[in-house]
């Protein structure tokens, strides 16, 4: 059986965007925050290069905001019984921006060559392919080692981007001269970047699909400071504030302006999980129910509602709900101190101080950290909040100088590509702020996760992700706090900006201003 | 003494609102058991819009009132600790300067310069940043930027004491040098020490707001700088949790220097009055 699903896919965006009423042209003022240290998305892959880049280069797939795949460069897929073979049909008559050909050879280069070498997070995913050739200019087979199940979510733009060959092959990548003018096949180019100010791209005449882009040119304006962001909207300067552009207590007051349309979507893809990391090695953490105290300790639903507006949701484990294979048959850790209480007692703590490690990303995250303080203190649990910068914070919890410390990470659509990382025994990395950073060690569900990842089946890989989520959350390796939504502000005459799984990084290429 | 400073008005206002302060910050933790940090009411509650909550309630729901009855026990703790510290710092050394002059003084006034070179705020930044922000951290750099003019002050005073004749008497009596500086010379410059220690208090008080409201203070103490740090980003949508905490500072700071003047007033009555004339 071969899963050939493009046919519906098409059908369903043209449902989601009546063909009638788009208008063509105009131009859009995007804030990118902070400024991007580099365009070329094969090199620099950090939030603000993917929102702009996300315009200039494409990937094979497109995912839908319940992430599946979608047409992006390639036109259809086929993946082999086995789960073995990936074989991709690109879209006729694409053109790089300097009107070059793009072929499968570029497929090839780009996957095989360049990102082997340059991007760490695909290259883990790359392990498990064994080749990856041209049948024909137009078709592309990726064969694997052994089956890989999230294997089908690595083709996103910012995951996989396709590089031009013919200007990168046997170049120096990172002093190539072209990055400061980068080359893809999207729907705008490239036109200029006054450093402090903004990024210019222009719509790309050849876009390979009839009709769109829509507008004309979009701007990417830098404004440092985020009380200067928000007056920038309200005063009609730009056009669209992506998530996180200001501090969540002006979002209300922005979102009640006449004309201003708000949406959580549009980070599905990313899902950032936000949680504390509770040092397993030493402390009251190292002990279980001590973690289990602490989740319910908590009032989950009033940090939801008060320090962050009511934006997200209370997770429920080491899966966001937009994550595939999330699964709620868990145990629930509602706020219940006096179950708090109780594990504290039957653990005989004895008020020995924690220290708890906020994220130094500014108000919210400090007031974050004092409603836990709070709450933890209400049922005996002696908490000191440390205080620190981002570098003092990256080196506490690399060095595991911690007992408590907020954190939050994407999980890129799947549990092998985002979540298992965190509580596998292999991934603890003295040094690393990333992965298991809490020192959790549990082998049976190391062997469950390591399983999980290579099964082929959606329903097979379903059930064991069931079963891990249904005893890792048990033992609380981590206290999961919440999945965080960044609201996208924009105006409401802007249509379409926001309708895949990673927004507005790719938004401009449908979106279409309404006079 | 005390008839001179009762009978300036302007001290003895201040003095009033200075015991204010402290009788609020001594019975913070019987007029609000649950701590400064408790959430209790929904967010963003107006001022007087209920009576338990007079001064509304700031971002999570926590009390403002509790919160300015807890911050004063920080401003105070702060502000006289700190002050005594630059002062044991501060006294010693101008007075050893002064009195043995030569070498010691060379050297000490030059140690001191070194310090009054670096401006006040900034070094007190980068001590209280590499320390990690803490109530101890932040009273030793405000007491490290602080006392350089305590020195410089007792220094002159001692240089002009020391000239007089009831030192030369304690001289010629057989006392020793370290014991006519303690008790001769010392005692002798005594009220200009506790003049500026009054208005350095205050000084002291301001730094601290302004180290909190930067986001350098003690993230496990509540203090008025903090609150009003944290009230920036929603100055538009919630005046009142700046504008308490700011009132507050006011009030303090007022206060300690209207002592401080009185005092002055009181304790050097020729200045006072030829300032006046």
């Amino acid at each position: 059986m071969n899963f050939l699903k493009t046919t519906t896919f098409l059908v369903a965006a043209a449902l989601a965007s009546p063909l009638a009423a788009q208008q063509e042209g105009g131009r859009l003022d995007i804030v990118v925050q902070p400024e991007p240290p580099g365009l070329m998305l094969g090199l620099v892959q950090n939030g603000p290069t993917q929102l702009v880049a996300g315009d200039i280069y494409e990937g094979l797939l497109r995912y839908d905001t319940d992430l599946n795949p979608m047409p992006g460069l390639a036109e259809s897929w086929e993946i082999s019984d086995d789960g073995l073979t990936y074989t991709f049909k690109l879209q006729e008559g694409v053109k790089w921006h300097d009107g070059e050909d793009f072929t499968a050879d570029d497929v090839v280069f780009s996957a095989d060559t360049f990102l082997r070498e340059t991007h760490a997070r695909l290259r883990a995913s790359l392990a498990y392919v064994d080749t990856i050739t041209a049948v024909d200019p137009l078709t592309v087979e990726f064969k694997l080692k052994e089956p890989f199940g999230p294997f089908i979510s690595v083709f996103e733009a910012a995951t996989m981007p396709m590089i031009p060959k013919h200007i990168y092959e046997g170049t120096d990548y990172a002093t190539n001269e072209a990055n400061a003018t980068p080359i893809g096949t999207g729907p705008f180019k490239f036109n200029e970047w006054e450093k402090g100010s903004f990024i210019h791209l222009v719509k790309n005449e050849d876009y390979y699909v009839d009709g769109l882009p829509y507008l004309d040119e979009v701007y990417y304006r830098v404004i440092p400071d985020a009380a200067s962001r928000a007056v920038a909207f309200e005063t009609g300067e730009v056009d669209v504030l992506p998530g996180g552009s200001v501090e969540n207590w002006d979002i209300p007051r922005l979102a009640e302006m006449e004309g201003v349309c708000t949406t959580g979507k549009g980070w599905e893809f990313f899902a950032p999980h936000a949680w504390m990391w509770l040092n397993n090695r030493e402390g009251p953490t190292s002990n279980e129910k001590f973690r289990q105290a602490i989740m319910y300790a908590m009032d989950r639903e009033f940090m939801k509602d008060v320090v962050w507006n009511g934006f997200g949701n209370v997770a429920t484990g080491p899966v966001s709900s937009k994550t595939n294979f999330y699964s709620d048959d868990v145990t629930i850790y509602d706020h219940n101190p006096d179950k708090a209480k109780e594990l504290l007692e039957e653990m005989g703590y004895d008020g020995e101080p924690v220290r708890l490690l906020p994220l130094p990303y500014g108000e919210t995250w400090q007031r974050w950290a004092e409603a836990v303080r709070q709450n933890l203190t209400e049922v005996g649990i002696n908490v000191e909040i440390d205080s620190t910068d981002v570098a003092g914070w990256n080196e506490k919890t690399a060095n595991w100088d911690y007992d408590m410390a907020f954190t939050y990470l994407y999980q890129y659509g799947d549990p092998a590509l985002g979540v298992s990382r965190n509580y596998t025994a292999d991934r603890i990395e003295k040094g690393s702020p990333w992965n298991n950073v809490e020192g959790y060690e549990n082998p049976s569900l190391d062997e469950k996760w390591a399983k999980a990842a290579t099964l082929v089946k959606p329903e097979e890989r379903q059930a064991a992700y069931d079963e891990i989520q249904k005893e890792i959350v048990d033992d609380v390796p981590v206290a999961w706090m919440m999945e965080l939504e960044f609201p996208t502000i924009y105006r409401c005459n802007v249509k379409d900006l926001v309708t895949t799984a990673i927004g507005v990084n790719d938004g401009p290429r449908n979106a279409w201003i309404e006079e | 003494m005390w008839k001179r400073f009762s009978s300036n008005i302007g001290a003895m206002v201040g003095v009033v609102l200075l015991l204010a302060v402290i009788v609020i910050a001594v019975i913070a933790p019987m007029l609000y058991p649950g701590g400064p940090w408790q959430m209790v009411q929904r967010p963003f509650l107006p001022p007087f819009a209920q009576d338990a909550y007079p001064f509304g309630t700031d971002t999570l729901g926590r009390n403002v009132a509790a919160q300015l009855a807890y911050g004063a026990q920080v401003s105070l703790l702060v502000g006289l600790v700190s002050t005594l510290v630059a002062l044991l710092i501060g006294v010693p050394l101008g007075a050893l300067a002064g009195f043995y002059g030569g070498m010691v003084d060379e050297g000490a006034m030059r140690f001191t310069e070194f310090f009054q070179t670096i401006p006040n705020f900034a070094l007190a930044i980068v001590l209280v940043a590499i320390f990690q922000p803490n109530l101890t951290s932040i009273i030793l750099a405000i007491a490290i930027v602080s006392w350089p003019p305590v020195a410089r002050l007792v220094r002159a005073e001692v240089m002009s004491v020391r000239k007089r004749e009831f030192v030369d008497a304690a001289t010629l009596a057989g006392l020793s040098k370290p014991r006519i500086l303690v008790t001769q010379v010392l005692p002798n410059t005594v009220s200009p020490i506790i003049v500026m220690a009054s208005l350095m208090v205050a000084t002291a008080i301001l730094l601290e707001s302004s180290l909190s409201f930067l986001g350098l203070g003690d993230p496990n103490a509540m203090s008025w700088g903090y609150m009003i740090g944290a009230a920036r980003t929603v100055i538009r949508s919630a005046w009142w949790l700046s504008f308490f905490p700011g009132v507050a500072i006011i009030i303090t700071v007022l206060a300690l220097n209207l002592i401080g003047e009185g005092l002055n007033d009181a304790l050097n009555p020729h200045l006072s009055r030829k300032g006046r004339a």
